[in-house]
């Protein structure tokens, strides 16, 4: 079975050198697809992958980044709207460059789809109450 | 057949009122007809939730002990400063005021992350907010610090006062350059990539009644979660644009100043506000009651999305070099639709007022009027109408002689 996911990889120090990437694209035959990265030598990396292939060899390849010490998070988890603090009003809608905001036609209230979502941060700062957060 | 808001208000008073938000008149007079709609309704409610820049509170803090006159010196609240040109205890505070270590739009665009409008939705909340303010002594008032927490719950006076609010229609924005610019439009993408507007449309007050036939000084509304009051017409009202055949303002006309006690508000309905490049803001929850006189003042209020237009600007040019060109004009039915066509190209749309809450709150207000807890007002004066001779005049610069 196929599967698509986005995750959010955190690199100790030590391994910001090393070729992990490589290793889950030639020995599990995932597509990866960069959504952010920020890996400095010498520092923390941190990189949002959009990983495509076989559900086995994803398993496989996931297993193997946690025993090689990155630390793995799904991207959802880390792009939340704040319902409380959203006025509804869809400043975000056409800032966001994949779609993730839709509007109902019908009672224009903004959908927030983070399915489609990137976690570029472009609707952190366009929205006005601040109700968008992203936890990385 | 025409009725009278004291026969409305006795109408409320036992329950018994009608009432419609602007929205749901428009099938009511569909069904009914205008004539008969007219005879069974009391009110339409109307409702808008926006940001509001010319939006602020003024506070009477309380004499301290020694005492310090507050008038001439300096004062900040949570860091942000408030007007001090005012007797020894009275603070007024703008929506746009930001703290002086702010960085603004040293890097552009700047976040504006807290300034006055925060400042009033942490107050409105009942969270302690930060006094520090430093005068220069008189024989009466000898004290020159003062650093103290203040809670809405202690204050003399905390007064919403609104200088423009609910304006009657907006421009929508777009930009014809080739590079980002960030607005109080919000960003607009460069080579019009999208176009912002800011209106609540059909459910929008002053769309609702044109011509200013019913709102007016003294009328009371929902304001920010609490009732407050017409108190003027709002700077730059300008009654005397162009208007389509049933009378609607094609281009920003009429606008409100309002005030109300903040004590009675909530933070759900007034919001800080940070635009991206631009400045810290409010967003402000207003509704108004229009009462159904007549015949000619129910007609107006049902007025559709589809009826209104608005005027396609270039915030890129245009705006900031106050010319006049319009790059389109659209309807409100096709900015709501998500997408709209402009010399042929179709672009997506993005509200900046959100109508979900508009809608809230003309169903509040309706509330309010049903279950007795809410009466309408006779203005005491007309807003200046369309008749007025009222324009709004652009600054004509007198160059100084050095």
């Amino acid at each position: 079975m196929a599967v698509s996911k986005k995750v959010v990889l955190r690199f100790p120090r030590r391994m910001v050198e090393r070729p992990i990437i490589y290793r889950l694209a030639k020995d599990y035959d995932l597509e990866f697809n960069i959504l952010k990265a920020s890996i400095t030598p010498e520092q923390e990396g941190l990189l949002v992958l959009e990983l495509k292939g076989n559900q086995a060899e994803y398993d496989r390849g996931i297993e193997f980044l946690l025993k090689a010490g990155v630390q793995i998070q799904s991207l959802s988890q880390d792009i939340t709207r704040n319902e409380e603090r959203c006025t509804q009003c869809g400043a975000c809608v056409t800032v966001c460059p994949t779609g993730a905001f839709k509007l109902d036609p019908k009672t224009q209230l903004v959908i927030f789809n983070n399915e489609k979502c990137i976690g570029c941060g472009l609707c952190i700062p366009a929205c006005p109450p601040h109700a968008m957060e992203v936890h990385f | 057949m025409a009725k009278t808001i004291a026969e409305i208000n006795e109408k409320i008073k036992t329950g018994k009122a009608v009432v419609f938000t602007a929205e749901e008149i428009i099938r009511v007079a569909q069904e009914k007809g205008v004539k008969q709609a007219a005879r069974e309704v009391d009110v339409v409610t109307t409702g808008t939730f926006g940001i509001m820049c010319s939006s602020g509170a003024y506070f009477n803090i309380g004499h301290a002990s020694p005492r310090i006159k507050l008038g001439g010196g300096r004062a900040y609240l949570n860091d942000v400063p408030a007007y001090t040109g005012l007797a020894a205890a009275d603070l007024f505070l703008g929506a746009n005021a930001l703290p002086d270590d702010d960085p603004r739009n040293r890097f552009h665009p700047g976040e504006f992350n807290y300034g006055g409008g925060h400042v009033i939705e942490e107050l409105v909340a009942g969270k302690d907010v930060r006094l520090v303010a430093t005068a220069y002594g008189t024989d009466c008032y000898p004290r020159k610090r003062l650093e103290t927490w203040l809670n809405i719950k202690d204050l003399n006076e905390a007064v919403l006062f609104n200088i423009r609010n609910a304006y009657q229609n907006y421009n929508v924005a777009v930009n014809l350059s080739d590079k980002t610019i960030y607005t109080y439009m919000g960003m607009l993408k460069p080579k019009m990539g999208n176009v912002n507007y800011s209106s609540a449309g059909q459910l929008s007050p002053l769309f609702n009644d044109p011509f200013y036939q019913t709102i007016g000084i003294g009328t009371r509304i929902f304001l920010g979660g609490g009732t407050g009051f017409v108190a003027w017409q709002g700077t730059q009202h300008n009654p005397t644009v162009p208007r389509t055949e049933k009378g609607i303002p094609k281009g920003g006309a009429g606008t409100l100043a309002v005030i109300g006690d903040l004590k009675q508000m909530s933070p759900k309905w007034l919001v800080g506000a940070s635009v991206q490049g631009y400045g810290c803001s409010l967003t402000v929850g207003i509704g108004v009651p229009i009462p159904i006189l007549n015949e000619e003042i129910l007609q107006y209020t049902t007025v559709t999305d589809a009826d209104i237009y608005a005027q396609v600007i270039d915030y890129s040019d245009a705006y900031p070099q106050r010319r006049p060109d319009t790059v389109a004009e659209v309807t409100y039915a096709e900015l709501k639709s998500g997408k709209v066509k402009i010399k042929g190209k179709d672009v997506p749309t993005a509200a900046r007022s959100s109508y979900p809450r508009a809608v809230e709150i003309a169903a509040t207000l309706k509330d309010w009027i049903q279950t007795g807890k809410f009466f309408l007002t006779e203005p005491v004066e007309k807003l200046p109408g369309a008749e007025s001779g009222v324009t709004v005049k652009p600054l004509r610069e007198r160059p100084i002689e050095g």
